[in-house]
């Protein structure tokens, strides 16, 4: 299979699994990490301290958390960026080099 | 994946701190060794720390009606091992701990030993096998990153197992039951979208930097090992 052809199957298979799933399937799409608390709870078990922003009585707002998580992602993304242009710059200066021969 | 703060019992804090120190202090020595006599990968380093970074905060929505996140570790273990990528792993999880009050300080242990130990080094038995048998990169980049999250997500479900059955003295089949199917039921999909994400990535280097698995096949399975 041709390059193109894989990375637009595959681009489309993941289109699928998360679009597909956020118009069929019914839910709230809570976080998983939370349904875990719950089912030990639901155990009876009861956490012995909270996170340590909870423990000084401070609560992150819903849009710092999300901003600070886009933060994360964009570190990543950063790195990803310029990992893949640095590849197509020597590949052009390879090939540059190489006609110039 | 992420276990909370306050969700696992002290002793059970203490004991996954124990099994994960080992590795990573093996992971320190090796990145080390590496930054120094392979200065040159010192951006393959940043770029494997990059995918965790990037695909661990994103939250996706799973056909269970709750929503997870990729561990992107793949690429990390495939190229530098469990060590290394259990200290990449670590420092995600602290920035999500510090910064985001997201899984917690007494629970590292536990998170890193899931998502940066056991679940990378099913990974990388499998991309070690599946090379073995001449496949090619985009199937066992496929393979192997999409078993390390799922194996991230089922080893979670063990912890919390053991913690509420030692804790609560809950039924463990039950318990476990119920911890795989909050857990990784709902990551079976997630980790197909990790698996073709990073898939595709190992496609693209192999066009574009194919000498770049060299490091890949070097990379010991043995988790100890700190030859680079």
């Amino acid at each position: 299979m041709k390059n193109s052809t894989m990375y637009i199957v595959g681009f489309a298979i993941i289109a699928v699994l998360v679009v597909g799933t956020l118009l069929l399937v019914p839910g709230e799409f809570g976080g998983s990490d939370d349904s875990g608390g719950q089912a030990a709870e639901s155990y009876g078990y009861e956490p012995w301290t909270g996170n340590w922003m909870e423990n000084l009585g401070f609560e992150l707002p819903g849009e710092t958390e999300s901003f600070l998580f886009a933060v994360q992602a964009a570190i990543g993304a950063v790195i990803i960026g310029y990992f893949i242009g640095m590849l197509n710059a020597r590949r052009q200066a390879n090939a540059s080099k190489d006609s110039e021969a | 994946m992420h276990i909370m703060e306050g969700y696992l019992d002290p002793m059970w804090c203490a004991v996954w701190f124990v099994v994960m120190i080992p590795f990573f202090v093996v992971g320190v020595i090796k990145l080390r060794k590496i930054l120094a006599e392979h200065p040159e990968q010192k951006m393959t380093v940043a770029l494997s720390g990059a995918f965790i970074f990037l695909l661990s905060s994103l939250k996706l929505p799973s056909v269970t009606g709750s929503s997870s996140h990729p561990t992107g570790t793949g690429i990390a273990v495939v190229f530098y091992g469990v060590g290394v990528c259990s200290v990449l792993a670590t420092i995600v999880l602290l920035f999500q701990a510090l910064l985001l009050a997201h899984g917690g300080f007494t629970t590292l242990g536990a998170n890193c030993v899931s998502m940066g130990i056991i679940g990378p080094l099913c990974g990388l038995v499998l991309w070690k096998l599946i090379r073995k048998a001449n496949a090619g990169v985009f199937i066992s980049m496929f393979v192997a990153a999409a078993i390390a999250d799922l194996m991230t997500y089922v080893v979670t479900a063990i912890q919390m197992t053991l913690n509420v059955v030692t804790s609560t003295g809950a039924d463990f089949a039950s318990s476990f039951i119920d911890f795989m199917s909050v857990y990784a039921v709902t990551q079976i999909p997630l980790a197909i979208v990790e698996g073709l994400v990073l898939a595709m990535f190992a496609q693209y280097l192999s066009t574009a930097k194919p000498e770049i698995f060299g490091i890949a096949d070097e990379n010991k399975l043995n988790p100890f090992s700190t030859e680079v």
